[in-house]
């Protein structure tokens, strides 16, 4: 019984086992960049890439059709691009760095979905906006295991530098030149796991997988190490639990693991032990000292 | 020992001079206050010494001395202070120019990183995320990570704004023992009394370097009253300077 709702669709169904595997590769690449993404306030500079990454795929759909090099290049050359363009419109003219990359994303997108619909159905435009993650083949999922493991490498490698131009650029300018290349190789990595994580969630919902489980993680530890871990172990819980659910209860699969990310947050936010809701609301005697 | 000189010295920000033609020769080893009104040019003469600022005209010369043995201490400091990470690991970054970004931490350097903060009063901080400390204590903590730095030139730019006495009193003893190792010091200070009783020379700036040398001597009543006068309203059409270079 608990066998035949926990383990069984994976072991009965190839697909479900494929899935599985793509959404915990995507899990151990995106969390750890959704918690710098966090840390440095930009959550929603996340949201606004994986839409500037829709015509970049979208040329490569109207190239190449549904293939998978072809979107995944355009992707990748798409976020760069609009990343890159962004920051130097912020450099050059009045206008901040947000509001620059909201005009490119925006532009992104509009003309994502025209070139996608120029040439495909509805039901390619699904799969470019919400991802296939019950359908992922060999190439895909060599794939998000290559980008997982690229991510995980390269954080391993820019940790330091990264982390301390998080907490104290200004200190690491006076140390090093390494900030501006450490920034924009973590943009790269960002761009990447979108590009990733739009294979099998789609654009609109790759952003997910990364922001939700740090957001949650971080009601629970005031510890970057701690918070990485947590993150990522959240957002590999959230794979598993969204593709149980999307299977017993016939919903689609990307929107519900999500869901259960999003449920991960939720939680979080009531019951989490730094700064969650009930936390604040009980009355806790304070110490001597 | 490498001194810091000033040739004709301008600095500025689009074109406006907020420095104009200083020339002083700092001695290496010894102790600066950089003292003057608000505006003065203070704060921009530290950055220009660590390279962030390029001159207008003339020339800084540091003795040869490459970034990472200047420590440099901004005014405001920009870190974040909600990032989930310990005094300690702030702390530690001093040691980045012998750490670099691969480096490991060994036994003597974890040894070195809780001396800093004995020395500087943190001991059983170590563990503490760096929102919880008060401004008193973040500044012990930022002179904690400046001496593991271990430079040779050391710049700080108003340590004691919004410092208790207690604290600055701590830090200035802090200052008295790296000047007594030989490193040379220029610090940005407002509190006379404090200059006057340790800093035995001082550096009085009110764009115009008005006068160097013991302290003494330089903050005189009449130092202080032509120092006042000498910052001028900016003027957003003032004319090219003509001024012969001696």
């Amino acid at each position: 019984m608990v066998y035949d709702m926990l383990i069984g669709p994976f072991v009965e169904f190839a697909f479900m086992k494929r899935a599985l595997v793509g959404a915990f590769a995507l899990a151990l690449g995106a969390a750890p960049i959704g918690v710098f993404l966090m840390l440095r306030r930009l959550s929603l500079t996340g949201d606004a890439m994986a839409h500037a990454i829709l015509p970049g795929a979208g040329v490569g759909y109207l190239v190449a059709g549904l293939s998978l090099p072809a979107m995944t290049i355009g992707g990748l050359v798409a976020g760069i691009t609009v990343a890159v363009l962004a920051g130097l419109v912020a450099r050059y003219t009045a206008l901040k760095e947000d509001a620059s990359l909201a005009a490119f994303y925006l532009l992104s997108l509009a003309l994502g979905v025209m070139l996608v619909s120029l040439r495909g159905s509805n039901v390619d435009l699904l799969h470019v906006l919400f991802g296939t993650v019950l359908a992922l083949d060999d190439a895909t999922l060599l794939l998000l295991a290559g980008i997982s493991s690229v991510t995980l490498l390269t954080l391993a490698a820019i940790y330091r530098p990264l982390v301390l131009e998080c907490v104290d650029s200004g200190f690491l300018r006076s140390v090093s030149r390494a900030g501006t290349p450490i920034h924009l190789m973590f943009l790269a990595l960002v761009v990447l796991n979108l590009v990733g994580g739009f294979h099998a969630l789609g654009t609109l919902l790759a952003v997910g997988v990364m922001m939700l489980p740090a957001a949650g993680a971080r009601l629970w530890t005031q510890d970057i190490t701690r918070l990485l871990v947590v993150s990522v172990l959240a957002a590999l819980v959230s794979g598993y639990a969204g593709l149980l659910f999307s299977y017993h209860v016939g919903v689609p699969a990307g929107p519900a693991i999500i869901l259960s990310a999003g449920g991960f947050y939720l939680v979080s936010l009531l019951i989490g032990s730094e700064g969650g809701i009930l936390r604040r609301l009980l009355p806790v005697r304070h110490l001597e000292a | 020992m490498n001194a810091l000189r000033f040739s004709d010295l301008t600095l500025g920000y689009d074109r406006h001079p907020a420095v104009h033609h200083l020339t002083a020769e700092i001695a290496g080893g010894s102790l600066t206050a950089l003292v003057g009104p608000n505006g003065g040019g203070k704060s921009t003469l530290l950055k220009a010494i660590t390279g962030a600022l390029s001159p207008l005209e003339g020339r800084i010369d540091a003795g040869g001395l490459s970034r990472r043995e200047i420590a440099y201490l901004p005014q405001i400091a920009d870190i974040d202070r909600s990032f989930p990470i310990s005094v300690y690991e702030l702390v530690s970054t001093g040691l980045w120019n012998r750490t670099g970004i691969f480096g490991g931490v060994s036994k003597t350097d974890r040894e070195a990183i809780f001396a800093a903060l004995a020395a500087v009063g943190l001991s059983g901080f170590e563990r503490r995320p760096i929102g919880t400390l008060s401004g008193g204590q973040m500044q012990r903590a930022l002179f904690a990570r400046l001496s593991l730095q271990n430079a040779k030139l050391v710049l700080l730019d108003e340590p004691f704004a919004a410092i208790d006495t207690r604290t600055t009193h701590d830090l200035v003893h802090m200052i008295e023992h790296w000047h007594a190792e030989g490193r040379t010091i220029v610090a940005v200070l407002h509190d006379f009394d404090l200059v006057r009783r340790h800093f035995p020379q001082s550096l009085l700036l009110a764009r115009e370097g008005v006068a160097f040398g013991p302290t003494a001597q330089v903050l005189t009543p009449e130092n202080l009253f032509r120092a006042r006068h000498m910052i001028e309203a900016f003027d957003p059409h003032a004319d090219l300077c003509v001024r012969e270079v001696a």
